[in-house]
C-alpha cells in the first residue's frame, strides 16, 4: 500500500511558503490596476481557483482511466479525491469571481462573459457526481460507474468551453485571457506564483484526504483482522472501499 | 449489426405493443407548449424565443424518454441475459440509442407541427428543411448522451433524479447550439437555412460524445 503521509510535511511547508510569497507579491509588489483599482487583485485568487480546479476535474477523469484499465481501488480513490478538492476549489474561483463581476462590471452575474457562464455549467455537472456515486450501493459498481462518469465530463469540460464560447460570438473582447496575455511584467510574475501556490495547495489537500482515507481504511482493515468481520460496520456514503 | 438490429426490434416492438413511452413524451410536450402559452402570456412566439421554448421541450421530453430506456432491462433481467449472450456489448448502447433516436424523431413529427399550430407566429414551411437538419443533430446528441446517463443511472438507487441532474448539465451545449440555430429560422422574414456554425458545433458534440460513449459503455455492463 501507497504510504500518502511520506513527503506531506515539506509539501505542505513549501505550500504556506509559496501561498505566503505570493500574498506579499499580490500586496505589496503587484501595482495597482489602472481602471480597477485595488479590487482587481482578487484577480490572483480567483483566476489560479478556476484554472486549478478545472485541471484537477480532467486530472479526476485521467485517474478514472487508470482505474477502469486496471480496476485497482486506489485509482479510483484518487479521482474521488481529485474531484472532491476541485469541487471545493471551483465554488470558490465561482465565489470570487462573482465578487470580482460585481465590483468591476456591477453586476453578481454576467451572462455575456463566456469562461464564466461555462464555468457554471462545468461546476453543475461536477456538483452531481457526488449524488450520483452515493446513490450506488455496490462499492464496485460504485467505482465503476463513477469512473465512467469522470471520464465523460473530463472529456466534457474543453468541449464545454469551445460551445459557450461560441455562443457569445467572436467579438466580445476578453477580459484575460488563461494565458495572462495583456500582463505587464510584474503582475505576470505575481499570477504565476499565485497559480503555483494554488496548485500546490490543491496537492497538498489532495494528499492529506488520500492519506487520511488510506489510513482510516488500514485501521479498518487492522479492526477487521483483530476482531472479526462483524466488529466493523460498513461505510456509509464514502469512497474508501470497504 | 445483427444485435443491433434483434434489440431494435426488440425495443421498438415492446413500444408499439405497450404505447408507453412516445405517447407520454407526445402528451409532454404539448402540455408543455400550453404551459408556455399561459407562462409567457403569449398568443405567438417567434425568433430565439420559439427556438429556445422549442428546444427545451423537446429536450425535457428526451430526459422523459431516456428514463424509461432501461426499465425493462433492469426489472426483467434483459441486463443478464445479455451478458449472457455471447454477443458485443456495444451492440446495446447503439440500438438503445438508435431506439432512443427513433422515439425522438416520431414525437418531433407529432410536437412540432403541434408547436407551429399553437404558439409559432411564423410559417413553419419555409425553413421546415432546415430546422429538421438542426433537430436530427440535437436528436443525435439527446440519443447518445441519454442512453450513457440512462444506462449509469438505471443501477442507482434514486435513479429518476440522477438521470435529469446528470444528464442536463451534459446536453447544454448541444441544447445552446440547437436553440440558436433554431432561433433565426422561426424568426419572421428569417433566414430558411441554419447557420454552418452551430450545426459543425452540433455535429463535432455528436462525434465526441459518440465516441466516448462507445469507449466507456462496457464498462457499464459488466459484473
Amino acid at each position: 500500500m501507497t504510504s500518502y503521509g511520506r513527503g506531506l510535511r515539506a509539501l505542505s511547508l513549501t505550500t504556506i511558503a509559496i501561498i505566503g510569497a505570493a500574498f506579499a507579491l499580490v500586496f505589496f509588489y503587484a501595482p495597482l490596476d489602472a481602471d480597477q483599482g485595488f479590487v482587481q487583485k482578487i484577480f490572483y485568487v480567483h483566476v489560479p481557483l478556476a484554472i486549478v480546479s478545472l485541471c484537477g476535474f480532467v486530472l479526476g477523469g485521467l485517474l478514472a482511466i487508470g482505474y477502469l484499465r486496471s480496476g485497482e481501488a486506489r485509482w479510483d480513490m484518487r479521482s474521488y479525491v481529485a474531484i472532491h478538492m476541485s469541487l471545493i476549489f471551483s465554488v470558490g474561483g465561482l465565489i470570487t469571481g462573482s465578487i470580482w463581476a460585481r465590483a468591476s462590471w456591477g453586476h453578481w452575474w454576467q451572462w455575456s462573459d463566456p469562461t464564466l457562464v461555462s464555468f457554471l455549467i462545468v461546476v453543475l455537472l461536477y456538483a452531481t457526481y457526488q449524488p450520483l456515486r452515493f446513490s450506488i450501493e455496490d462499492p464496485e459498481r460504485q467505482s465503476r460507474y463513477a469512473s465512467v462518469f469522470a471520464i465523460v465530463a473530463g472529456a466534457f469540460v474543453p468541449l464545454n468551453f469551445i460551445a459557450v464560447r461560441l455562443a457569445q460570438g467572436f467579438v466580445h473582447p476578453r477580459v484575460l485571457t488563461l494565458a495572462g496575455g495583456h500582463l505587464p511584467g510584474p503582475m505576470r510574475l505575481t499570477f504565476a506564483v499565485s497559480l503555483m501556490g494554488v496548485a500546490l495547495l490543491y496537492a497538498t489537500l489532495w494528499k492529506y484526504e488520500m492519506a487520511a482515507k488510506s489510513a482510516r481504511m488500514q485501521v479498518r482493515a487492522l479492526r477487521r483482522a483483530l476482531l472479526g468481520e462483524d466488529a466493523v460496520r460498513p461505510l456509509r456514503r464514502s469512497a474508501a472501499p470497504s | 449489426m445483427s444485435t443491433v438490429l434483434a434489440i431494435l426490434r426488440k425495443d421498438l416492438l415492446l413500444e408499439l405493443r405497450t404505447l408507453e413511452t412516445v405517447p407520454a413524451m407526445v402528451l409532454f410536450s404539448v402540455v408543455t407548449f400550453v404551459i408556455f402559452h399561459f407562462g409567457l402570456n403569449r398568443a405567438a412566439i417567434d425568433g430565439q424565443l420559439a427556438g429556445g421554448v422549442l428546444t427545451v421541450t423537446l429536450l425535457f421530453a428526451a430526459l422523459l424518454g431516456t428514463g424509461r430506456l432501461f426499465v425493462a432491462e433492469r426489472e426483467q433481467g434483459g441486463f443478464d441475459a445479455f451478458l449472457l449472450a455471447p454477443v458485443d456489448r456495444s451492440a446495446l448502447l447503439i440500438a438503445k440509442a438508435l431506439a432512443l433516436f427513433m422515439f425522438l424523431a416520431v414525437l418531433e413529427v407529432i410536437a412540432v407541427p403541434a408547436f407551429a399550430l399553437l404558439l409559432l407566429g411564423p410559417p413553419l414551411w419555409p425553413p421546415l428543411l432546415g430546422l429538421i437538419a438542426v433537430l436530427a443533430l440535437a436528436d443525435v446528441a439527446f440519443a447518445v448522451v441519454g442512453t450513457l446517463v440512462s444506462a449509469i443511472a438505471v443501477h442507482t438507487r434514486a435513479r429518476d433524479l440522477i438521470g435529469p441532474i446528470v444528464g442536463l448539465p451534459l446536453l447544454i451545449p448541444p441544447l445552446i447550439a440547437a436553440a440558436r440555430a433554431a432561433g433565426p429560422l422561426l424568426a419572421i422574414h428569417g433566414s430558411h437555412t441554419p447557420s454552418g456554425r452551430w450545426l459543425a458545433v452540433l455535429a463535432l458534440y455528436d462525434v465526441v460524445f459518440a465516441l466516448l460513449a462507445y469507449a466507456v459503455f462496457d464498462f457499464l455492463l459488466e459484473d
